[in-house]
């Protein structure tokens, strides 16, 4: 089938060098455009022909790792996950995620947005700690219960939502989306008791109430995780907290042993399917 | 403070305002509910309805409203604008501190000219 | 160590560009302006609308000083910046309390996201702020 579209584009990539350079600069690459081809290959393409020095951050090739959040064609989006020929464009221009500094070339510091992110505590927080170092069994949860969470778990952590955000924009302090939404995906969860913890932080001024649901996380957000979504059910929760409307529930417990069934311990093997010798 | 209870208070002032100015709006401005309260739309005004509006308990108390929600909701917006524009801990403070001065300040002024009697100060002063 | 990092922060470019996304992003901006404004012309109301107090004839002056076709126009726009503010804002209020937006569901590409969820009730309130503005420029502009 012939292909109308250029067999050969410019990759504007935004450089810059700590120590050499003043500030960051565009440099073109033609690139010879082949069929399935991402903006992560032609990346790699760049670096084999002609700038072996061009740094980035990527890794699994395939959206899982949320590695190479980059800044293409002014929009933030996964390398990996962008096709050179959906862009339409002649030349695909790269540069770093917004809203994060720039180590080097395409490479931000994410560090201010793990830092936030860990200080929400995301993880599940209980008062049973005996059986959370050591577990007996699973908590119980039920399908439903699962739902109320489930999207927000799927995130990566790229940082698209953040260089996405407009409030991020000009304001350091503010959590952002990314913390904001995975806060939210442990707050929902029937199996967390922290939700009082991180209601102290996310009170304060650079909680989800420094969101005014421009929505542009939840457009840029490679996996579908919807972190617009996750803050306003955050306000609404600390909202009808504040109101005394909130339902409390405490947390999940662990699950009743089965009736009947022996489950205590390591199971024993199976029967052996080959004669020994 | 915390920001959780200033947000839920300029949302509820949100809803107070939508009620009252659209009433404020539509009285007016529009001259469509006026006749109705005796206050003729297109001369709302003139004095003469702006002395009978003044005997008005239920006027007042509108006025009184409207100013406390709307420079509530209004001057807490500002702040949010201004405090995401990343200003210093001095700053911040400043801004805190000033804009609930120049809210207070308003509403007292706001207040005392919506229930003072027309021609009030003139009387007063002389 | 110090960092050698270079910053990359949008700043007030990242509150107005919109580029090519979503037109939420759009209102979130105009409903940062209409409020400035409406703000701006809260505070000069209450100083204009306080000549009640010295009397008939300080408040005749204060009205003739804002009669005339400029005041009538701006007027005007304030009333158009209150029509979108107010639906704009119960749009946000209803939001911001989660509602109208869907439940958390299952990604599944393409992923259906809250603001499509809720795009419907953004393109209402552009037409019941655009029918509001429409109604009083009528009453503003010609009837007087």
């Amino acid at each position: 089938m012939a292909d109308a579209r250029p067999r050969t584009v410019t990759f504007r990539v935004r450089r810059f060098e700590p120590g050499r350079d003043e500030r960051p600069r565009w440099e073109d690459h033609r690139v010879e455009v082949t069929p399935g081809m991402t903006v992560l290959d032609g990346l790699w393409k760049v670096k084999e022909q002609s700038a072996p020095s061009l740094a980035w951050r990527s890794s699994c090739r395939m959206g899982i790792c949320g590695s190479c959040g980059m800044l293409i064609d002014g929009r933030p989006r996964l390398a990996c996950n962008t096709q050179v020929a959906e862009l339409g464009s002649e030349v695909v221009a790269v540069g770093p995620l917004p809203n994060f500094d720039i180590v080097k070339d395409l490479v931000p510091d994410l560090r201010p947005m793990f830092e936030t992110h860990r200080d929400l505590r995301p993880y599940l927080l209980r008062d049973d700690t005996e059986e959370q170092d050591d577990p007996t069994r699973e908590y119980w949860q039920s399908p439903h219960e699962l739902e109320e969470y489930l999207q927000f778990s799927y995130c990566i952590k790229c940082g698209c939502c953040m260089a996405a955000c407009p409030t991020v924009a000009t304001d350091p302090h503010y959590a952002g989306p990314m913390p904001l939404a995975q806060a939210q995906r442990y707050d929902s969860d029937s199996r967390d008791a922290g939700f009082g913890e991180r209601r102290e932080v996310l009170s304060g001024g650079d909680g989800p109430w420094r969101c005014h649901f421009a929505g542009e996380c939840s457009q840029v957000c490679p996996k579908g995780v919807d972190p617009a979504k996750a803050i306003q059910l955050m306000k609404r929760d600390l909202v009808f907290d504040l109101l005394r409307l909130r339902r409390r529930k405490p947390p999940a417990a662990v699950a009743e042993a089965p009736h009947g069934l022996p489950r205590e311990g390591i199971p024993p093997a199976p029967p052996r399917t080959v004669p020994e010798g | 403070m915390r920001d959780r209870t200033l947000w839920t208070a300029h949302l509820g002032a949100g809803g107070l305002i939508l009620v009252f100015l659209g009433l404020h709006m539509a009285i007016m401005h529009l001259g469509l509910t006026g006749d109705g309260l005796g206050v003729p739309g297109d001369k709302a005004i003139d004095w003469a309805s702006v002395a009978l509006r003044a005997q008005s308990v239920f006027f007042a108390v509108t006025y009184v409203i409207l100013v406390g929600a709307t420079l509530y909701h209004g001057l807490y917006g500002l702040r949010n604008i201004l405090l995401e524009l990343n200003p210093g801990p001095a700053l911040r403070k400043v801004i805190d501190v000033g804009l609930s001065v120049v809210g207070l300040a308003l509403f007292a002024f706001g207040t005392w000219t919506a229930l003072a009697a027309p021609g009030a100060a003139t009387t007063v002063g002389g | 160590m110090a960092s050698r990092a270079h910053p990359n922060r949008l700043g007030i470019r990242g509150w107005v560009g919109g580029g090519r996304w979503g037109f939420e992003r759009y209102l979130y901006t105009l409903h940062r302006i209409t409020g400035l404004g409406l703000l701006a012309y809260f505070l000069m109301h209450i100083f204009v609308t306080s000549t009640r107090v010295l009397g008939p004839a300080s408040w005749k002056q204060a009205m003739d000083a804002v009669s005339g076709p400029l005041f009538a126009v701006g007027e005007y726009l304030v009333f158009a910046a209150f029509a979108f503010h107010a639906v704009n804002g119960v749009r946000l209020a209803l939001i911001e309390h989660g509602f109208l937006i869907g439940p958390p569901i299952e990604p599944i590409y393409p992923y259906a996201t809250s603001v499509g969820r809720q795009r419907p009730l953004a393109v209402a309130v552009m037409i019941v702020a655009g029918v509001i503005a429409l109604w009083g420029g009528l009453d503003f502009l010609t009837l007087r």
